[in-house]
Parts: structure tokens; C-alpha cells; sequence
């Protein structure tokens, strides 16, 4: 399972981070950093929540 | 019992994001969603921003990918209407007919507010869906001298923000002292009102529209306002506030009082739940008994809502409580104006980093020594760090002294 955010949409909302934070990260430059871009497969229902509560609809699993 | 098939009203983002849900625990019976509007599930928020800018073509806020939806196996009946529902009977009547049905799901939603007497006005609009945004669109685009914005809540002040974006001449009218005043409070209310002032906005507060002047060809031409004043306008966008579509349960045996009214982990009765703007439910987090008509909780609340419906209670599954911490952004001009909590007016209010000033600040509210909200301009991380606070319960006296 691979996280793609499309930073072209991304807004930094955030949301993300809360979910995952050991995957997001919004830093004080108002902008998200991937800390983990392959996240282990018994994560994926952490990970799709991110994808489905990102207001810009950001955020893609490429499996 | 085990459920056979659920019948989710309302295919707007609660309902489909609760049949993915239905769909991710397994659920393999049929699923059918029924929506008054014609269109597939789309995304909202996009519409009073990038939709009514002009930014974005409709094709893009479609909430559903096609390859998607074969997976999902999902029935969607469009351009229906839900018109009742006999709870004894577990009869659901649409303006197609009526069928006796399994699980019920209701996600209808909430309409717009609209002032007395100016639905037939041409030129007057609401902004809730998507055929009202490609309305006010088609306006926009003619031109107008002016455009009156009543209501300076979040799709008010959303709307004229997007029509200063566009080079309109905007006056916003607000009946209290300041935009978003009662929820927020006046201090943080005032910062909204300079935002708008500087962005250029006419904005009129503590004043009400007493009617809408029309022209010979039965379109606005002016505003008159409480005060005696009168605002030219070709345009007028209204926004104050929504009403939940509960119509259709009226008789229905459910109760019904300002929302479908659920237990604490949204059952409305058994096999029927609720979620979304049309759920009011008892959230023990904050002692309350609320109805949130956030973009954030539509998903939250229809998965909650949809696994609430699967819990078989026969076979000695307990249901969880519904206990979100609720969230929303708004986009105002360069400013994202992020809330998490359930705060009031007479809260205490301590910013914690940033200043008023630079509006861009986090600002957090306590009521005796509980932290319940927090609010933030263009200050993301920092909302999502305090909004895990208060979901942890962490006290306002340890969450101002925090250093994040």
C-alpha cells in the first residue's frame, strides 16, 4: 500500500494528521509532509478514513 | 437478528459514505439509496468556492468513481422522494411507491431558511445544492451592480467571499453585531467582520432585511433593510441557516424535534438510525444533545450510523456511543477558518499562539476547567493538535499551558 497526497489540492486541513500522525504531518510552514509513504497493509482502515475525511480529497492508496 | 438489506434516504455524503461503510464490514446484502436530486453523490463544499468561482467544472466534486461503484454494488434511485414512514409497519413510501423494508438508514439532509415571501423573486437565491449554485452561477456570470448577502454565517460569508473574488460589488447583511457572533462570540466575531471589511465588502450588522424591492419584470432591484436603508441589487443571496428535512417522518412513529431523534449511538428505533445534518443525538463528550450539520460529521456520523445499524443485538453485540469531537473548515478569502469543540459565546477565549492582529492565530475556549473548543485562522496543525486534546479530556488550564 502506497499514500499519494496530490499537493496541487492538498489545503492543509489537517484532518489527516489527526488520524494518522504517524503518516502526516503538518508542519508550521502550513504545509503536510509524508512521514511514512508505505504505511503496512493492517493499517489500511487508519488510512482510509484519511482518504475519506480529507476535505480537498486529497489523499489516494495505490495498492 | 441479523439485517437482510438496508434502505439508506438521503444519497448525499452521509448516506453514501455509510453504504461504503455497510460495504467495508461486510455487509453483502442489498444496499439501496434513494435521493430527491437527480445527480450522483457530490461534494458541497466546493460549491460556494470553487464551483461558484468558476474554478472547477461540476465533473469535479462527483464523490463516487465509476470502477468504485461496481465494487460498492450499490442501488442508487435518483430523482425520488421519500414522502413517509410507518414505523410498525417498516413501510417507506417515495413519490414511486411504497415497499416494506429491512434496516433503515434516513440521511436527508437539511434545506435552506428562506425569507418569507422572496422564493418566487427572481434574482433571490439559496445556496445548497447543486442546481442552486449553477443558478446563482448563471446570475453572477450576467454581471451585476451589486450583490446583497444576508446572513454572514459560514455560507454567507463564503459567498462573498467568492463574489469579492470575482470582482463583485458585495454588501452583507448580518442581524447581530457581528458575523458569526453567536457561535464564536463577538471578539472573534469582530475578527470575521474585519476580514470581510478589508477584502472590501459593504458589511451592514445588528440590522434585518425588511423586504426585497422588485422591478417590473419581477426581479430584485433593492434590499430594504431594518434600519431605514436602501441597498441596490440585482443579485441577493441569502443564507440564514437550515432547516432539517424531517417532514417526511412526521408521522412516522419516530420522534421527531429539531432532527430524527436518536440514542446516544444513533439509533432512532430499532433497525432505523439517523446521521448527518437530519440526526440529533445526545453526545455524552459534551453533555449535550446536538445536531451538526458539519461536512465532517456527515462521514463520521453515517459510518457510525450504518455499523450502529449492523449490531446485532441478539447475539450480544453491544452498540458504541457516537462521541466525535465535531470539526469544519471555511475558506474566507486567503484566511481558513478552522472550529473543533462545541464552544458558546460566553465561554473564556485565550489565544494561545499567533495574534489577532496577523489573523493567524489559534484561539482556545474553556468552560470551567474543560477545554471545548478550539478555533483557528490559517493555523491547521495547531487545531488538530488541540482538537486530540479535547478528545483526550485534557483540562483548559493544562491545554494552555501546552507547548506545541
Amino acid at each position: 500500500m502506497k499514500i499519494v497526497v496530490d499537493f496541487d489540492l492538498c489545503e492543509s486541513n489537517a484532518i489527516c494528521m489527526q488520524i494518522a500522525p504517524d503518516v502526516f504531518e503538518v508542519r508550521d510552514d502550513d504545509f503536510l509532509y509524508i512521514l511514512n509513504e508505505s504505511p503496512a497493509e493492517d493499517d489500511r482502515g487508519r488510512m482510509e478514513e484519511a482518504v475519506q475525511r480529507c476535505p480537498k480529497q486529497a489523499i489516494s492508496i495505490e495498492d | 437478528m441479523a439485517r437482510q438489506s438496508i434502505h439508506i434516504v438521503g444519497a448525499s455524503l452521509a448516506g453514501l459514505r455509510a453504504a461504503e461503510a455497510l460495504r467495508r464490514a461486510n455487509f453483502a446484502g442489498p444496499i439501496t439509496l434513494i435521493g430527491d436530486e437527480p445527480h450522483m453523490p457530490y461534494d458541497r463544499p466546493p460549491l460556494s468556492k470553487q464551483v461558484l468561482a468558476g474554478d472547477w467544472d461540476v465533473d469535479r466534486i462527483q464523490l463516487t468513481k465509476p470502477d468504485r461503484l461496481v465494487d460498492l454494488n450499490l442501488k442508487f434511485r435518483l430523482g425520488e422522494r421519500a414522502t413517509g414512514f410507518d414505523l410498525e409497519s417498516r413501510t417507506l413510501t417515495t413519490t414511486d411507491g411504497a415497499e416494506v423494508v429491512d434496516g433503515l438508514l434516513v440521511a436527508t439532509g437539511a434545506r435552506c431558511r428562506t425569507l418569507p415571501g422572496s422564493d418566487a423573486i427572481g434574482g433571490v437565491h439559496v445556496l445548497r445544492g447543486l442546481d442552486d449554485v449553477l443558478a446563482l452561477k448563471a446570475d453572477l456570470d450576467a454581471g451585476p451592480s451589486r450583490v446583497v448577502v444576508v446572513g454572514a454565517g459560514f455560507i454567507g460569508a463564503e459567498v462573498a467571499a467568492t463574489c469579492r473574488g470575482r470582482g463583485h460589488a458585495v454588501t452583507l447583511v448580518e442581524a447581530l453585531p457581528t458575523p458569526l457572533g453567536r457561535v464564536l462570540g463577538d471578539e472573534m466575531g469582530q475578527v470575521c467582520a474585519d476580514i470581510h471589511i478589508e477584502n472590501g465588502v459593504d458589511l451592514r450588522t445588528s440590522v434585518g432585511v425588511e423586504s426585497i424591492e422588485i422591478d417590473d419584470t419581477g426581479r430584485c432591484a433593492a434590499v430594504l433593510l431594518s434600519d431605514g436603508s436602501r441597498v441596490e441589487a440585482d443579485v441577493v443571496v441569502v443564507g440564514i441557516g437550515v432547516v432539517p428535512n424531517t417532514e417526511w417522518l412526521e408521522s412516522s412513529g419516530l420522534t421527531i424535534d429539531n432532527g430524527v431523534v436518536c440514542d446516544e449511538t444513533c439509533l432512532a428505533a430499532p433497525g432505523v438510525v439517523a446521521a448527518g445534518d437530519v440526526a440529533r443525538w445526545p453526545n455524552r463528550r459534551f453533555d449535550e444533545v446536538m445536531r451538526v450539520e458539519h461536512w465532517d460529521n456527515a462521514i463520521e456520523q453515517g459510518v457510525h450510523a450504518a455499523r450502529r445499524l449492523l449490531v446485532d443485538e441478539d447475539a450480544g453485540e453491544v452498540a458504541d456511543a457516537f462521541v466525535p469531537v465535531p470539526w469544519f473548515w471555511s475558506d474566507q478569502y486567503d484566511r481558513k477558518i478552522q472550529l473543533a469543540g462545541r464552544v458558546r459565546p460566553d465561554d473564556d477565549l485565550v489565544i494561545v499562539t499567533g495574534s489577532l492582529e496577523e489573523k493567524r492565530f489559534a484561539a482556545l475556549y474553556g468552560r470551567g476547567d474543560r477545554l471545548v473548543g478550539v478555533l483557528g485562522f490559517n493555523r491547521p496543525r495547531h487545531v488538530m493538535q488541540y482538537k486530540t486534546m479535547i478528545q483526550d479530556g485534557v483540562s483548559f488550564a493544562e491545554a494552555i499551558a501546552a507547548k506545541i
